[in-house]
């Protein structure tokens, strides 16, 4: 963005345009503090209580600090939960920003399609969780939980990703939506003209042009999914270690319960039932980590789509 | 109407093109999320019905201390036969009203002022460094500012702002042990700001380069023009940002359960100061923290009750944004939000 480049001495303005100037300044460096201390704060305390075998370490019931051994298990947790949670919300987003840019016929479906998903992105995640509970104690969901003689338990990897998948719905489906909305309409018309049908064109030239779209879509949409720990507290059982159930390696333990580093974080600190406010630094600054890891993959990739052109 | 043609067709047998069922399929795929949404409201109000059906209106009152209501009503599931559901509301409802407002308001100011620095003038190495954070600290995860709250802001608010003489006045009915009010607000504030602040930004830097420089040009300074031109014109976007970070507010639940200090207590603001230290907890802090109560069908029922009411407020904040952008949406950038196209 072109910027001016003559500056003009604030003396002869008038008092309220130098106030706001002062303020737009002082608030700006304000927050440039806060954010410089919360950032410090975090990686000093984490830093210091962050030892490489706590990511080795399963947690263990134990009276010190000392002894309780490390976060192994809520990290595969997070790891676990946040994949199922994409691999729901991605294709289900991608499916609905293609039907709603693309086809989107009864209008007034289309309309209620909108405000849908804008519910989903306000509804507050405590709500989404006790859905959940209700959703998944129904016996006809008992294959995908642990069940306890007849009684379904309902709490577990499967649960808890789905929920997630609502929370990332929205934020996938906005941005493969603005993805398709850039491509210019010249372009399916070319498909048309060479003889393609609707999906044909829309698997073959729309999808792969929107492909940056979809990957920074699901990473903002797992970036979300990573930070919420209502739906977790709730929804994964918030057991110690990976609680598989039923012999199958991977799918029991994704029918199991678990925890994950926010919940984690969230009983060790001193309002939780652990209070290892240690350990919770730690945990917290690998959580950030991966945010951040997150984040400058979706710069990355989103540079990518700003750099792509339609002539 | 597409799709009943469809379903029609398949019925009849006739070869189906692969295109017709491509759409068809799409099309349950939009009606399942559109089915998902209406189950859950169904299945929420039908499972708080029984605890609006015995309160009525008195849910939404006050009187007595939620807490020991929340108790009685956990132990009735013993005999179930009578099960316990009064329940008055108004403490819980009283600090959501308390924090998400008071976040939101000191957050709307902060963050304008801080984006029209951060568009227009801030240097540009500050400008570089503060865009990037600003998206890093908008997906922080919740819990890490609470635990940063419970860690420095309550231990502060306790050992320095709260004095001996103010803890004993309040001693027959609430300790006042920093987890307040005051934190609340305070840290809510931190954790939405950034979300306003990039949206603000997107708007603020969508305004066409042109009318600020016509503006300039008449030698209007800088300040008025930024005032006057662009803020107005991102006003879409300034409305979007506050109601996004206004449901993200009002439905922070982990947060606040840690540095509110988790009592059922409406902090009454008729007391003077104090009223900043005094703990509450907010709607959906009381169902994260009495979750395992959920066990007990009674308490089950008020649970869902109190995420009704969660819902109906997220549902009536996103009609308010809606109705309130819409007067814009003839006259000024309703694409502000999405940015782009002017850069």
């Amino acid at each position: 963005m072109s910027r001016q480049t003559a500056v003009q001495p604030s003396v002869s303005w008038r008092l309220s345009d130098r106030l706001g100037l002062a303020m737009a300044w002082s608030m700006g460096l304000l927050f440039c503090l806060v954010c410089g201390a919360i950032v410090a704060y975090l990686l000093v305390q984490g830093v210091r209580y962050l030892h490489p075998d706590l990511l080795w370490t399963n947690p263990r019931v134990a009276s010190g600090q000392n002894d309780t051994g490390g976060f192994l298990a809520p990290l595969l947790g997070t790891i676990l939960v946040t994949s199922v949670a994409m691999a729901l919300a991605t294709p289900i987003g991608v499916g609905v920003a293609v039907w709603l840019s693309e086809y989107a016929r009864p209008r007034p479906l289309a309309r209620v399609v909108e405000s849908t998903v804008e519910m989903f992105a306000g509804a507050p995640s405590v709500v989404l969780a006790l859905f959940g509970v209700i959703l998944f104690r129904a016996s006809f969901m008992g294959f995908l939980t642990e069940k306890n003689g007849g009684v379904v338990y309902g709490k577990g990897f499967f649960p808890a990703g789905a929920m997630l998948s609502l929370l990332a719905l929205p934020l996938v489906v906005t941005s493969v939506r603005e993805g398709l909305r850039a491509i210019p309409n010249h372009v399916r018309e070319a498909s048309y003209a060479l003889g393609k049908t609707k999906i044909a064109t829309i698997r073959r030239v729309l999808l792969p042009a929107v492909r940056p779209d979809i990957i920074t879509g699901s990473m903002i949409g797992a970036g979300h999914a990573i930070g919420d720990t209502a739906i977790i507290v709730i929804l994964l059982g918030d057991t110690f270690q990976l609680q598989g159930a039923g012999g199958v390696p991977l799918l029991g333990t994704l029918r199991g319960t678990g925890s994950t580093l926010t919940s984690y974080v969230f009983d060790n600190a001193p309002t939780g039932d652990l209070n290892q406010p240690n350990k919770a630094f730690a945990a917290a600054l690998v959580l950030l980590a991966m945010v951040l890891v997150i984040n400058v993959l979706v710069d990355v990739f989103g540079r990518r789509t700003r750099e792509q052109k339609w002539t | 109407m597409a799709i009943d043609d469809g379903l029609l067709l398949l019925e009849q047998e006739q070869g189906l093109s692969q295109d017709q069922r491509a759409e068809l399929w799409l099309g349950a795929l939009v009606c399942g999320v559109i089915v998902l949404l209406l189950a859950m409201v169904v299945f929420i109000l039908a499972q708080a019905w029984p605890s609006f059906a015995h309160n009525g209106l008195h849910w939404f009152g006050s009187g007595g201390s939620v807490d020991h209501q929340i108790e009685s009503i956990f132990s009735s599931a013993n005999n179930l036969h009578r099960p316990i559901y009064t329940f008055h509301a108004w403490p819980l409802i009283w600090s959501t009203m308390l924090t998400t407002g008071g976040a939101v308001l000191l957050a709307f100011f902060a963050s304008l002022f801080v984006a029209i620095f951060m568009v227009e003038f801030a240097p540009r190495p500050i400008q570089r460094v503060l865009e990037p954070v600003v998206r890093l600290l908008a997906s922080v995860p919740s819990v890490i500012y609470g635990l940063i709250g419970v860690l420095v802001l309550v231990p502060f608010i306790s050992n320095h702002l709260v004095t001996q003489s103010e803890n004993a006045s309040v001693e027959p009915v609430i300790q006042l042990t920093g987890g307040s009010l005051l934190a609340a607000v305070v840290i809510l504030t931190v954790m939405i700001a950034p979300i306003m602040i990039s949206i603000f930004a997107d708007g603020l830097r969508a305004v066409p380069r042109g009318w600020l420089e016509g503006s300039l040009a008449l030698g209007v300074n800088r300040w008025r023009t930024f005032w006057k031109i662009a803020v107005l014109s991102a006003r879409p976007a300034l409305v979007a940002g506050t109601v996004l970070a206004a449901a993200r507010a009002l439905g922070e639940s982990v947060m606040l359960s840690m540095v509110s200090g988790s009592v059922g207590f409406a902090p009454n603001p008729a007391d003077g100061l104090i009223f900043l230290f005094e703990p509450s907890r907010g709607l959906a802090a009381t169902i994260l923290h009495n979750t395992d109560e959920l066990s007990s069908p009674p308490m089950e029922h008020t649970l869902f009750a109190i995420a009704a009411v969660l819902m109906f407020s997220a549902l009536m904040l996103s009609l308010v944004g809606w109705a309130t952008k819409a007067p814009f949406r003839r006259h000024f950038l309703v694409g502000g939000v999405a940015g782009g196209e002017h850069r």
